[in-house]
């Protein structure tokens, strides 16, 4: 039985293959309406997160499975104090499948462990999100045509975003990738990162402006502050603005650039920039739906009819 | 000098920093064991002054010496059989360490999960680094003690 827990879990010739499942369902999706038919899938989600539970719900229902879970953890057992070997154990009994998200950092490991189903993880704090990881390499395959021979620019939270992290690792096990870390002093990439780049030869620029490197970019990540990464307040409102791409800073940028974000957006995008084509942060969204219903039917062995 | 009498069949774990022989008994688990067992503390020694060592008398099988690496880069292991040294061991850092350290980061699940085992695994062996199994955090010596 296979799990999601990290990105890495997957070589690239297994991705290679999701990927390619993805972009048969998103070209046939009729095909695909009823692989999981009878199947139930759990979300257990321990802290509030809208768009990655609606995401797997999408998924698994266009699938034609079955959905049931909790939406944060005051309406599950883990208010009582359940731990979560106890509650995947129990969750096993009802699904075939769990995605779970959890502030705590390796909690899907732990679910994992002692789970009978398969287990993606949906997000442990700040350690690991690696279905947003897939999205992310999927849209970057299906609007650039390759994942490799890229300069990418990644700006905002680099210290505290996993999605960064997860999206810098999975990127390095592609050939010829150029890193752009754009961001403030305070929310630099982590050294153990830097240090892994150096000793993998990946080179890699750290950059305050924005501007200075617009110009030199296949795509852009801009990633949010998220407030519920700092322990302190002031901190987050000093940084929280930091940057903001518009469309003056967009004259800057190649015409076949494409910006990608996880969302939710706050400031860091102007909305005005919704109707440039080079914004692809909403095909993004469509994109991660995809990667998860070829998610669930790789995990759980499927195929189409 | 103090003189101890030579054993028949178990380890000589000599060359323990000073002060730390009881740590290591304890972690050994020395104390469930029902055999002789020497602590000689403070013990005079040209190269580090002063050392502590550890002698044990018992079937070679009886412990797991792996993790001394991890405890105590220095210590020299020697095995000895029929009141002879056979072996003097060099211990490689163990792939894995459960129960010995703990997680410093508060935001990882072993800092709330009852009952779940603290696992380091070996990230990198040329720096001895561990990391957090379930966060992947590095474990610094200055975060956090060695448990018995």
């Amino acid at each position: 039985m296979r799990h999601l827990l990290s990105p890495e879990d997957f070589t690239v010739q297994e991705l290679d293959q999701l990927f390619d499942l993805a972009a048969d369902i998103e070209s046939n999706m009729g095909r695909y309406a009823h692989v999981c038919d009878g199947r139930i899938l759990a979300t257990c989600f321990y802290e509030p997160s809208t768009r990655t539970r609606l995401s797997f719900e999408s998924a698994m229902h266009r699938l034609g499975g079955s959905v049931l879970g909790f939406a944060d953890a005051s309406n599950s057992s883990a208010s009582k104090g359940e731990s979560v070997a106890d509650t995947i154990r129990v969750v096993s009994c009802y699904s075939d499948i769990c995605a779970i998200r959890h502030p705590k950092e390796g909690a899907a490991a732990v679910a994992a462990q002692f789970s009978r189903i398969p287990v993606i993880n949906a997000g442990d704090g700040g350690h690991q999100h690696p279905t947003q990881t897939l999205t992310d390499l999927l849209t970057i395959r299906s609007l650039k045509g390759r994942l490799s021979e890229l300069s990418i620019g990644l700006c905002g939270d680099l210290k505290f975003g996993r999605t960064v992290h997860s999206l810098i690792h999975a990127m390095s096990r592609y050939a010829n990738i150029r890193f752009y870390f754009i961001s403030p002093p305070e929310l630099r990439v982590p050294d153990y990162i830097t240090d892994k780049l150096r000793e993998m030869n990946i080179p890699f620029e750290e950059v305050i402006r924005l501007e200075d490197v617009l110009g030199d970019l296949d795509l852009l990540y801009m990633t949010r502050v998220q407030k519920e990464r700092f322990f302190n307040e002031e901190d987050y409102i000093r940084l929280k603005d930091f940057y903001i791409l518009d469309e003056e800073k967009m004259r800057l940028a190649r015409e076949d650039m494409q910006i990608l974000h996880p969302l939710p957006r706050v400031n860091e995008i102007s909305v005005e920039l919704d109707k440039d084509p080079r914004a692809a942060y909403f095909r993004q969204v469509q994109y991660g739906v995809y990667v998860r219903m070829a998610l669930i039917m790789t995990l759980l062995s499927l195929k189409a009819e | 000098m103090l003189n101890v009498g030579k054993i028949e069949e178990g380890f000589v774990l000599d060359h323990i920093k000073a002060g730390r022989s009881l740590s290591i008994y304890h972690y050994l688990g020395l104390d469930r064991l029902d055999c002789p067992v020497a602590i000689i503390k403070n013990a005079r020694s040209d190269v580090m002054g002063k050392k502590d060592i550890l002698k044990v008398e018992c079937s070679i099988d009886a412990l797991d010496l792996d993790v001394l690496a991890f405890l105590d880069h220095d210590i020299t292991v020697n095995v000895i059989k029929n009141g002879e040294i056979v072996e003097k061991k060099t211990l490689p850092l163990p792939k894995e360490i459960r129960g010995v350290i703990h997680c410093s980061n508060p935001r990882c699940i072993t800092s709330v999960e009852r009952g779940l085992p603290h696992i380091f695994y070996l990230a990198d062996e040329e720096k001895g680094t561990y990391r957090c199994r379930y966060c992947d955090e590095r474990f610094h010596e200055t975060d956090a003690s060695v448990k018995y």
